[in-house]
């Protein structure tokens, strides 16, 4: 245990601020040394290992050609922002005009009033009950990022493009996102970003704000990545977020959410695919939701679709304060295992101090169903079209989160093409 | 059309043998009836035509239009144009039954060195096959099978059927829970679908799904055979006798 956690350590010591936010990077680093980096001790790190997270230099990422496929949401009418290996690259992004909405750069450190109320807050917040080292880590050195304040409904979304270039990248991108009461905003985020990705996006949404969010990541098969969502929804506000994750030797997100007004919504979704044969594949999703206000209402639907020694996690908790009445909170986490040597593990958790709520969750693991295979097929769909219709199909409520149809009609496109890529 | 020789059928995983030499010839245009007693292997039969696993063919023969169904894969049997109406419909959560139904017509269509239909065409053709079977658009949104009454899964085997017009039908106790009237539905789908070039094989455990389809030959099953074969009056004997004679007759 001593080599890991020496090596842990040199990645503190070695921990250099990034540009602007001056008191709040101090702060994170403050709270990122006192609770140290994690380790498989832990009990919030129990299904994942995160030893090559907290190793000084990121372990090396073949970059993946992904040229097989046209760039995602390339159909889209978007505002695209491009970082390569965690670094905007201006030239290759679009002019960040757009009507009711100002965007900035964090490496610029623009030091504005909204942006210094924001920075590194949410992620402070979020991290009691529950420590969260590599977000304090990421608030206090983030090089890079995004800050995004809608102050009316974004006539198109915001496309933040993560290129992978350098074989041994180690980003750190935090963003902060402010949507303005009654205000609307859709941000995509696709791409691999580097060959290991530390990112943090803070989501402030404000009264009867709307906040949409598609993340893709893949498809190299050596990357690493641990992100942190952090949002606040504020009265009759809307969040809604997805995630399509494809390969990627360790992805742990952690998505965490404080239901902070009255009827505040927030729904959160992942899909995820993973072929051992292709690549080792552990995937980590772990949602934190806090219900401190009435008639909340959260949704968790995570899915995971695992062959060939593809491994699969979930850790899941819905908090309900005091107070926190008629709040619904749902949450369900599904494995598809389409062989015997894929694994998921899953630990869901209600905890709930108001008497009058509606909370459920559910975790199943199960193969594909035969019958419906023999049925599909009996119809003359051929073995192959039939799974992919069937895994489709088990995917398909963490899909349905998705409400630009557009948009998950590429998300579908995709995962159809994964499917056939994947056969076997 | 459908030539069954000598077949004997046991259980993959079990010593168990189920069919014991069934033999049976449906000539094209017909309609077959089987009947029999429960667990005299009446699906089996129809499972190891349409290719289900689970089932060892130990000896026999079974061919549509003279090739060899045993060796094709289901959807093979399928695209040479096999159809089974399920006994227990499947329901699939998360398929719309109209992206199953266009997956399946297209999937033959491809098979047989067809354009696939548009979404336009698919969409008129089905809406009308739908109509005549009262299935209303509702339906045709919801996902397969899931949530639909006993009836509604029967009708929708039949629609099925209808959009993927195969040469050889074996419908499995389509009439089971179904009440007189979406029996009779159901009876109306299949004859509008009698043809010089479609057969079928009926196979039901009651005379009165047989009053609506007319059969031209009724077989009688028990312990994996045929036991007795005759005209449609064989099967108002068993409506009025019930098994109990033609089985003793026949040890
Ligand atoms: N998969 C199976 N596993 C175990 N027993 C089976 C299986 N399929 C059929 N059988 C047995 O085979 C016999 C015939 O069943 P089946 O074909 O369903 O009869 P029928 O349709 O005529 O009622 C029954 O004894 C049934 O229990
Ligand atoms: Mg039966």
């Amino acid at each position: 245990m001593a080599a890991p956690q020496a090596k842990a350590s040199a990645r503190l010591d070695a921990l250099q601020t990034g540009p602007g936010f001056g008191a709040a990077r101090a702060d994170a680093l403050a709270r990122l040394r006192a609770m140290g980096l994690p380790d498989r001790r832990d009990e919030y790190w129990r299904y994942t290992d995160p030893a090559t997270l907290n190793v000084q230099a990121a372990p090396a990422a073949p970059v993946f050609d992904a040229s097989d496929e046209a760039p995602l949401f390339d159909a889209l009418d978007r505002v695209k922002l491009v970082f390569v290996d965690g670094v905007f690259d201006p030239a290759a992004s679009d002019d960040p005009a757009l009507a009711g909405v100002e965007i900035l750069r964090l490496a610029d450190a623009p030091d504005i009033s909204w942006a210094n109320g924001l920075y590194g807050t949410l992620e402070t917040a979020g991290q009691t009950p529950v420590a969260r080292p590599f977000a304090a880590l990421n608030t206090a050195a983030a090089t890079d990022g995004i800050l995004i304040r809608a102050t009316a409904r974004a006539a198109k979304p915001v496309h933040l493009i993560y290129i992978h270039e350098s074989e041994t990248s180690d980003p750190i991108l935090h963003h902060l996102v402010k949507v303005e009461p009654g205000a609307e905003l859709t941000l995509l985020e696709t791409g691999p970003a580097g060959a290991r990705f530390n990112k943090v996006l803070e989501v402030d949404v404000a009264t009867g704000g709307r906040f949409h969010h598609v993340q893709v990541q893949g498809r190299d098969h050596q990357r690493r990545a641990v992100t942190h969502l952090f949002t606040r929804v504020a009265e009759e506000a809307l969040f809604k977020s997805f995630t399509l994750t494809a390969n990627g030797v360790l992805t742990r997100n952690e998505c965490v959410i404080d239901i902070a007004g009255d009827d505040a919504v927030a729904h959160v979704a992942g899909a995820a695919l993973g072929d051992g044969a292709t690549g080792a594949f552990h995937h980590d999703d772990t949602v934190f939701i806090t219900h401190g206000a009435e008639r909340g209402e959260s949704r968790q639907v995570f899915k995971k679709v695992l062959k060939h020694g593809a491994v699969g996690t979930f850790q899941g908790k819905i908090l309900v304060k005091p107070g926190a009445q008629k709040t619904d909170g749902y949450q369900i986490s599904q494995s598809l295992l389409l062989d015997d040597d894929s694994q998921f593990l899953a630990k869901p958790e209600l905890e709930i101090y108001a008497d009058d709520v509606k909370c459920s969750h559910g975790s199943t693991t199960g193969a594909l169903d035969e019958t419906a295979l023999f049925y599909l097929r009996s119809r003359g769909v051929p073995q192959e079209e039939a799974v992919a219709l069937l895994v489709l199909s088990f995917l398909a409520d963490a899909i349905a989160e998705i409400e630009d149809e557009d948009i998950q009609a590429e998300i579908v496109a995709r995962l159809e093409a994964w499917l056939s890529r994947h056969r076997g | 059309m459908l030539e069954i020789k000598n077949l004997h059928v046991k259980l993959e995983d079990e010593d168990k043998q189920i069919l014991k030499g069934v033999n049976l010839t449906v000539e094209p245009g017909k309609v077959h009836a089987i009947m029999g007693p429960n667990g005299s292997g009446k699906s089996t039969l129809s499972y190891v035509l349409s290719g289900r696993d689970g089932y060892e063919v130990t000896e026999g023969s079974a061919t549509l239009e003279g090739a060899d169904l045993l060796e094709m894969e289901p959807e093979e049997r399928a695209a040479a144009g096999l159809f089974l109406a399920f006994q227990y419909p499947v329901e699939i959560p998360g398929v719309g039954n109209m992206t199953f139904l266009r997956t399946a017509v297209n999937a033959q269509r491809k098979a047989r060195g067809q354009d696939e239909l548009s979404a336009g065409e698919f969409l008129k053709v089905v809406r009308e096959k739908a109509k005549t079977l009262k299935i209303d658009a509702e339906m045709l949104k919801r996902p397969v099978n899931v949530g639909f009454s006993g009836g509604e899964k029967k009708r929708n085997e039949i629609l099925q059927m209808a959009m993927l017009e195969p040469k050889m039908c074996i419908l499995d106790e389509t009439d089971s829970g179904l009440d007189v009237d979406a029996m009779k539905l159901v009876a109306d789908g299949v004859n509008a679908l009698r043809d010089a070039g479609r057969s079928f094989l009926v196979i039901t455990h009651y005379q009165r799904l047989l009053d609506h389809i007319k059969p031209d030959v009724v077989h009688i099953m028990a312990d994996g055979r045929i036991i007795r074969t005759g005209g449609p009056e064989l099967a108002l004997e068993v409506e009025q006798n019930g098994y109990a004679d033609i089985l003793a007759e026949a040890q």
